[in-house]
């Protein structure tokens, strides 16, 4: 039976049980990451939007609520172009943010593989 | 001259045969190391180059000019050329005139490698008449070793005052440095010691028969001659015993740098082969120090050029990525390095050695394909969709020629690739590579036209668009003013240039910006510019410098740019641009929005 909608399941997250240890890893070597006020400036330049829906911004916020896969997949998209960083007003070196968080996926995926 | 020891062997020689055996020795470790170390086909494309005629010549000669003579320091600076000339010319003719005294008088003595350096003790004036030979080598040999010491009291003016020789800051010498600096300046004061307390039995030339005169008169035994022997060759025992783990290996190294540089070899890994040689041949000078736009602050002092090379000797991993990370890869210590040393690329191999967890893949990416049917196709490139009044300008002056255009990236397209390159990930930058290849090849254009130097530079260089030419706006402008397709009308305005480092030093593109600037209005040049010009500060070439470190380069090249008081600052780049209209206080534009307002159809 068609009724022309559907239930789409819950997005909500409950702050308390998300895993937090990848945004805490990566404010420990960029504690920029903390001064970020998800202007948006950065998703606005991005050269990798139109292809990926990249966005610095909602990396960001993916990571603060666990989504550890939404932020990956838009992050695979990333050509460092550095444009996010020219136009941040709260000067976050971004590009190198990226490419810690880059890196830091190897060592978590690694950890967890022991 | 007749032998005066019958054996010609004294114990005094052995701390310099040891020396000399260890510093050899290491030397052919050294090259069998880099040897091994180099791939494949690296390795056979060198060996073949050593047997190549052409390149053969060209080594002799570099090294003759370059190692011997330092031609390309003495026209950079005439004290430091002659101060490192005389010593290494003048030391290398003393070896040379050594061995052609013992062929000449002693033949039979060859084969004992220690004679051509201790000849004077060993021999006595013969009982005949003096020779022209013999004075005129002895005049010859009296000579070198003066050069050599007025390089030596040199270097110890310089160690105390660098700054008379135009240096401003200089490295610090490590512990082994300053053993290796001391023991070499103190090699010639005793040869010349040597060679006076024993010039009345050995005779000599203008400079030590004098001094053995003076000696005599207030020492009249020969009690001093075999513990001055004796220092002299201890002092080279401890020289090249040193030299290995000192600055000093960039004498050996660089004599094997210059053939593998000749060779067309290419910096491939952060530490072995071709750049080991590179790291070996850095002399610690520190010309890269005051030439880095990071030394306008004393804490970036020590992630210069010259520190990574020695980070690298020392296997200080931690330091190494630091160091590598914060360069602004601007190549201005690669412009005034002495032996050619590639800071940069360095750099980038070493952020190539590093792994990801995360790998960026584009092959899914479906870009929009290029406007098809025009001849001129002007890729804007991400940096200039961030400055959209040099595109604006672009455009109206491509309009104004009345060209046939089009803009390739209009709502936003791929990267270059530069920026990942510059990161050290190739395999991602030549996935965008081939994807702008083929988009550009698909819209049959025959030009590609840009107005960044970041873009300019990888098009150039890694894009393979046959029948397609990639050019700049600064060369293309000049070309439609030159042809007559723009009318220029002069202004009174006075600018100064900024070289953009991907464009000036990166593409040697110099002169073309500052004719359109010379026709536009007035030049100003401002020092310093062309191939030594002060990175903007904004470069992408840096993953770890921020925002609020950078300010101080910025600062520091306006202030430059701005001390012969021009009207505008005029750039070549979206990045320069950008970075500099922050802090400036005068306009800043780019060649095209200068062309744009002076030009009208021709």
């Amino acid at each position: 039976m068609e009724f022309g909608f559907k239930l789409s399941p819950s997005s909500a997250v409950n702050l308390d049980q998300v895993d937090l240890s990848l945004y805490e890893r990566l404010a420990a070597i960029e504690p920029d990451l903390r001064i970020c006020m998800a202007c948006g400036s950065c998703s606005a330049t991005c050269t990798a939007a139109p292809f990926t829906g990249m966005s610095v911004r909602k990396v960001i916020l993916d990571l603060q609520r666990g989504k550890e896969k939404e932020a990956a997949k838009m992050l695979s998209g990333c050509m460092l172009c550095g444009k996010c960083t020219m136009v941040c007003p709260r000067g976050i070196n971004t590009r190198h943010l990226i490419l810690s968080l880059c890196r830091i996926y190897g060592t978590k995926a690694k950890e967890e593989g022991k | 001259m007749i032998d005066r020891v019958a054996s010609g062997f004294h114990p005094f020689v052995l701390p310099f045969l040891f020396g000399m055996i260890f510093v050899l020795g290491y030397c052919l470790y050294g090259i069998v190391k880099i040897l091994l170390q180099l791939s494949h086909e690296d390795r056979r494309r060198f060996l073949l180059s050593l047997i190549n005629p052409v390149t053969a010549w060209k080594n002799i000669k570099d090294i003759f000019l370059n190692c011997l003579l330092h031609v390309k320091l003495w026209k950079r600076n005439p004290v430091l050329g002659y101060m490192h000339s005389s010593i290494a010319f003048g030391w290398f003719m003393l070896i040379v005139l050594g061995h052609i005294e013992v062929m000449l008088f002693v033949p039979h003595r060859m084969r004992q490698v220690w004679y051509p350096i201790f000849f004077n003790y060993f021999v006595a004036e013969g009982p005949g008449p003096a020779t022209v030979q013999g004075a005129l080598l002895f005049t010859l040999m009296d000579f070198f070793l003066l050069v050599v010491l007025s390089g030596i009291a040199l270097a110890m003016i310089k160690r105390v005052r660098s700054r008379i020789f135009g240096m401003r800051r200089t490295t610090r010498p490590s512990f082994l440095d300053r053993v290796g600096l001391y023991s070499l300046w103190a090699i010639f004061p005793l040869r010349l010691l040597a060679e006076g307390f024993t010039a009345h039995i050995s005779g000599g030339g203008f400079l030590i028969t004098p001094l053995n005169w003076v000696f005599r008169q207030f020492l009249g035994d020969q009690l001093h001659m075999l513990p001055t022997w004796w220092a002299y060759s201890i002092a080279l025992c401890i020289f090249m015993c040193v030299l290995p783990f000192t600055r000093y290996m960039h004498i050996p190294a660089e004599m094997m740098l210059i053939p593998m540089r000749n060779a067309g070899l290419k910096i491939k890994h952060a530490r072995r082969g071709f750049t080991r040689a590179m790291v070996w041949s850095c002399p610690n000078c520190g010309v890269c120090i005051d030439a880095c736009p990071m030394s306008v602050k004393k804490i970036n002092l020590k992630d210069t050029t010259v520190y990574l090379n020695r980070n690298i000797r020392r296997g200080n991993e931690e330091r190494i990525e630091q160091i590598s990370d914060k360069c602004l890869l601007c190549g201005k210590c690669r412009e005034v390095c002495q032996i050619g040393l590639d800071g940069p690329s360095i750099r980038i191999a070493q952020r190539a050695m590093r792994s990801y967890g995360l790998n960026q893949d584009y092959t899914s990416f479906r870009p929009a394909p290029a406007p098809a049917g025009h001849k001129l196709l002007y890729f804007a490139g991400c940096m200039t969709q961030l400055t959209p009044r040099i595109s604006k300008a672009v455009g109206s002056v491509l309009d104004k020629a009345g060209l046939d255009w089009e803009i390739m990236d209009k709502d936003g397209g791929l990267c270059c690739g530069r920026p990942l390159m510059t990161a050290g990930r190739f395999v991602q930058a030549k996935q965008l590579i081939r994807q702008n290849s083929e988009l550009i090849r698909a819209s049959g254009c025959d030009t590609l036209l840009l107005s960044c130097p970041i873009c300019y530079k990888i098009f150039k260089e890694r894009y393979k668009l046959e029948g397609v030419r990639v050019v700049h706006t600064a060369e293309f402008f000049e070309e439609l003013i030159q042809t007559g397709a723009l009318h220029v009308e002069k202004g009174d305005i006075r600018y100064v240039f900024h070289d953009p480092c991907e464009l000036g030093r990166g593409s040697g593109i110099y002169e073309q910006p500052r004719r359109i600037l010379g026709r536009a209005g007035y030049l100003v040049e401002s020092e310093p510019n062309r191939a030594e010009s002060i990175c903007c500060g904004g470069s992408l070439g840096s993953l770890t410098l921020g925002f609020a470190q950078r300010e101080d380069m910025t600062r520091n090249a306006l202030k430059h740019l701005t001390e012969g008081g021009p009207d505008a600052i005029a750039t070549a780049c979206p990045l320069c641009l950008a970075t500099f209209s922050r802090y400036a206080d005068r306009a800043v534009q780019d060649i095209a929005e200068i062309l744009d307002r002076v030009s009208s159809k021709g």
